[in-house]
């Protein structure tokens, strides 16, 4: 500012990358998917963190009306022990 | 109310149909049965759903898996799975048999949706034409 400047924009060292958002989409909706077996383990892990805790909606993008199918399905699964309800290192 | 329904099609009341839905049960039986003690078992409750009428659909022997934890300090069970039709009055029976039943760890009845029905037709149906192709072919199907 004390010194004047030749071009008006301004330079970072590191430059802001400007990328459109990743859009943040429901599998299920965009897939057709309808129904969630509950027996399947190994698809369930998607939605379950390293704790094996669910995963809040707002990070895996699912919509409401899948999340809950999906957290009755880990619920269904926990009860059979084909989940655990506490782990770690899980994935 | 449902002889109100069925008083227009079926003449004889005794012919009136039952609400048929279609189930799946999934119990876990101990590890230490014999193979002869465990197919008793499962004999025992299929019985019990042909005595009511039920049919069944599908059944899967997933044999002995490992428990994600504990059941009774045991880690591993023989899973078996059960789809069947059946009226809706003879599954509290069956849950309470199921508790009775020293040799059933665990086990889990749900009610399947059209959605539900469609998804098992159409796993058994690919999976049993992976069967009749020659090489069994590891099939992603994508969910």
């Amino acid at each position: 500012m004390a010194q004047g400047r030749g071009n008006t924009d301004i330079k970072y060292l590191t430059p802001i990358a400007v990328d459109t958002k990743k859009k943040k989409y429901c599998r299920f909706k965009k897939s057709g998917i309808k129904y969630i077996d509950y027996k399947d383990a190994n698809f369930l892990l998607k939605f379950v963190n390293e704790q094996g805790k669910l995963l809040p909606r707002r990070i895996t993008g699912t919509s409401t009306k899948y999340q809950k199918k999906v957290s009755q399905a880990v619920k269904r699964a926990r009860h059979l022990a084909l989940m655990p309800y506490v782990a770690d290192l899980l994935k | 109310m449902r002889s109100q329904f069925l008083g227009i099609h079926n003449q004889s009341i005794n012919n009136f149909k039952e609400m048929m839905n279609q189930y799946e049960t999934v119990f876990i039986l101990t590890p230490v049965l014999s193979e002869e003690q465990m197919k008793e078992a499962v004999k025992k409750y299929e019985d019990y759903l042909k005595k009511h009428d039920a049919k069944i659909v599908h059944r899967e022997h997933w044999g002995m898996r490992k428990f994600a934890y504990p059941i009774q300090k045991k880690s591993s069970g023989f899973y078996q799975l059960l789809e069947y039709k059946a009226d809706g009055k003879i599954i509290a029976d069956m849950e309470v048999q199921f508790k009775r039943d020293e040799r059933i760890l665990r086990f889990l009845t749900v009610k399947l949706d059209k959605h539900a029905i469609a998804y098992n037709e159409k796993k058994r149906r690919l999976k049993k034409e992976a069967k009749t192709e020659a090489p069994k072919e590891t099939e992603t199907e994508s969910k």
